[in-house]
């Protein structure tokens, strides 16, 4: 599960991770609140807008609508309102939200952190994740802040450090002092990188995090050590164990299809293909859609129906796959283990019946424990629905039914 | 001889009581594996399915003699059951539980560290010699005996793959299912480097899917080991969008390195059969038999 930048910035906080400070605004009478306090606050006019929702690269997005970026630094109240009227409602378009863009419901107002002082502004970049190879947490880090790390990755791979966490002993004093050193820093503002690190480090294991990132993680020029970005999203088997985090989830953000498909229990990802699919099991849902563009077709979407695939999930498994109007025929492919295949077979008569408008190609592939009386099932059962048992004849199937 | 379980292995069941535990361990009874007993923490000194059930797997590794155990634990408790196993001795642990948080399995991976624990999954669907005995989810009656092995990420995926080798006139000698999951306990090439060594298998079956680099460091093994026996390989997941996670915790693209056409690469610069269709896994393994 993945949150706003406000919703991370402000569970950081708990950690007493150091990070801009700012308000979450709906409205622009909330923005325009929001900039009087913060200039009461910093005694500074700057502040920043930033568009509020899950995907990078809103500084140079735009808004369809207005035209105006994602991020904007604004000195005075009106452009404040100018800000929050040009992005609030609008759909922000940006290199990772494809050209359908996403609608910005909120905007966070916040303090800006690049003000005059005695010391170097300097950008950094932080990120904490699970290395699987080794399976331990490793924190990556970069003096080249506030850019596309894959970019630097790319370009200056030993720009990239990479500090692995033991997990029985846990972040240790040398290995955040290691990271500070590392980034250039010394005095006040080394002492509070060691500090933010381990901070960050607590929340990062406190949270079960699946990913925590920093960019850019910010040198102000006081020597303050904060975190002006943060992308944070949630590993969510253990979401069980936070339900103060699992009720920061924002609906609005995924696709629809998929929220629904979730009340049914069923594991549903859209695409863009022609060819809807029904399976039960992950790899094997993965094996169907692969098998579908090798016939030629396009896989319209993933969806594992799990163990139990009886005439309930069948059903709900047509009815969202149908809502896709691309969708040109459906393979629906179950290996019966636990689950009989006649049981799936009666399943999948009764959702069509009930469904009664069907008016594509129905592919149905039953195999394992009493296929052959589910073929038998589906044959008699006078609907068009066509049968196979072979992963290669439902292969043939879809040949032709996108022919 | 055979891989990790065969019809002297005695299993013993971590959250046996409860459905799914009640459940597969009827199953696995009826497939003639050697059921010893059970554990659900408060109803020890009870009997279920005729086998005795214990408080602690200490104690039903004690009374029992249990080598072997099978995790049906929920997710918030599987953790501590892995590693409770582990500190009983027991030599194998095939933990079936799906859901398991990520920071849990780092845990368990270091506390496996230097103990003589085998730890299979999690989110998996268990390992099977053929014939002999079954300790896992998978329909029995699928995996006739012969003499090619299966290593796979996947449950169905593995049924599939077992149904069209006996499909093609072979059998299976043991299939392992290591599981879904981003930390596991037993990767690709530690299975694979198993089946290598038995001489009951003739050949390997090796399912991956996208995410992580478990494939291509089985395939570099594989290659540096001298080829000693043919791998018919398949890597679900060709057509899955980066970035979006497939149903399994571990299924998901981050970079280059871990997308289908990368890792079927690797494998076949390493000497595997690679199949781009799954339906070809059976018929592949016959023609590179014949050879």
């Amino acid at each position: 599960m993945n949150l706003h930048e406000y919703q991370a910035k402000e569970l950081l906080k708990k950690y007493n991770v150091p990070v801009q400070e700012g308000f979450a605004c709906s409205t622009v009478q909330e923005a325009e609140e929001a900039y009087r306090q913060i200039k009461t606050e910093t005694g500074s006019k700057f502040a920043v807008v930033k568009a509020q929702i899950h995907a990078g690269g809103r500084g140079k997005g735009a808004v369809k609508e207005t035209g105006m970026n994602g991020v904007k630094v604004g000195k005075s109240l009106e452009d404040i309102q100018e800000f929050a009227k040009g992005i609030l409602g609008g759909t922000l378009v940006t290199i990772q939200t494809g050209p359908a863009g996403k609608v910005v419901n909120k905007i966070l107002v916040a303090q800006d952190m690049y003000y005059d002082g005695p010391s170097e502004r300097k950008e950094f970049y932080l990120s904490i994740l699970l290395d699987r190879s080794k399976g331990q947490n490793v924190i990556m880090y970069s003096t080249e802040g506030g850019m596309n790390i894959e970019d630097v990755a790319h370009d200056t791979p030993e720009k990239i450090y990479k500090e692995w966490v033991h997990p029985g002993g846990g972040l240790q004093g040398f290995q955040a002092r290691k990271i500070a050193f590392n980034l250039g820093l010394s005095g006040e503002a080394f002492k509070n990188c060691v500090k933010f690190v381990t901070n960050l480090y607590n929340a990062y294991v406190g949270l079960d995090c699946a990913m925590l990132e920093i960019n850019p993680l910010f040198k102000a020029s006081d020597d303050k050590i904060i975190a002006v970005d943060c992308k944070l999203s949630l590993d969510d088997n253990a979401l069980m164990r936070h339900p103060d985090v699992a009720a920061l989830r924002d609906i609005t953000e995924e696709d629809p299809t998929e929220v629904e498909a979730g009340k049914y229990n069923l594991n549903f990802v859209k695409l863009d293909g022609n060819v809807g699919c029904m399976v039960n099991g992950a790899g094997l849902a993965m094996a169907t859609m692969d098998m579908i563009k090798l016939s030629g077709g396009e896989p319209a979407n993933f969806l594992d129906v799990g163990g139990t695939a009886n005439a309930q999930t069948v059903e709900a498994g047509f009815k969202i796959i149908m809502k896709d109007p691309n969708v040109k025929a459906i393979l629906i492919n179950i290996f019966g283990g636990i689950v009989r295949c006649d049981r799936v077979a009666a399943g999948v008569i009764d959702a069509y019946k009930n469904l009664g408008n069907i008016n594509i190609p129905i592919i149905v592939r039953l195999q394992g424990t009493n296929a052959e009386e589910a073929k038998k099932l589906i044959d008699e059962s006078g609907l068009k629905v066509q049968s196979a048992i072979l992963l290669s004849e439902a292969a043939d199937l879809v040949k032709k039914a996108v022919a | 001889m055979s891989v990790l379980v065969n019809k002297n292995s005695k299993i013993l069941v971590q959250g046996f009581t409860g459905t799914e535990g009640t459940f597969h361990a009827t199953q696995m009874i009826e497939y003639g594996t050697q059921v010893v007993g059970g554990v659900t923490p408060g109803k020890g000194g009870s009997s279920h399915l005729d086998r005795p059930v214990f408080n602690t797997v200490a104690d039903c590794v004690k009374t029992t003699g249990a080598n072997v155990s099978i995790i049906f634990v929920p997710p918030a408790f599987a953790a501590d059951a892995i590693m409770e196993a582990a500190e009983a001795g027991v030599e194998l642990v095939v933990c079936i539980t799906e859901g398991i948080p990520v920071q849990d399995m780092v845990k368990v991976k270091n506390y496996l560290q230097g103990k003589n624990t085998r730890l299979i999954g999690p989110n998996c669907p268990g390992v099977i010699t053929a014939g002999e005995c079954k300790v896992g989810i998978m329909p029995g009656f699928v995996f006739k005996q012969g003499r090619i092995g299966i290593v796979s990420k996947s449950g169905t995926l593995t049924y599939e793959a077992a149904d069209q080798v006996a499909k093609a006139g072979l059998g299976i000698s043991t299939a392992i299912g290591i599981g879904g999951d981003p930390i596991i306990g037993t990767p690709t090439k530690d299975a694979v480097a198993l089946l290598m060594a038995d001489p009951e298998t003739d050949a390997i079956v090796m399912i991956g899917e996208i995410g992580g680099g478990m494939e291509a460091e089985a395939a570099n093994w594989i290659k540096e080991n001298g080829n000693k026996k043919p791998v018919v390989g398949f890597i679900a997941g060709q057509t899955a969008p980066p970035g979006r996670r497939m149903g399994h915790a571990g299924a998901i693209v981050g970079g280059a390195d871990d997308t289908a056409a990368a890792k079927m690469k690797i494998m076949e610069e390493c000497g595997i059969h690679v199949v781009s269709s799954p339906a070809d896994i059976g018929k592949k393994m016959a023609e590179v038999l014949k050879k």
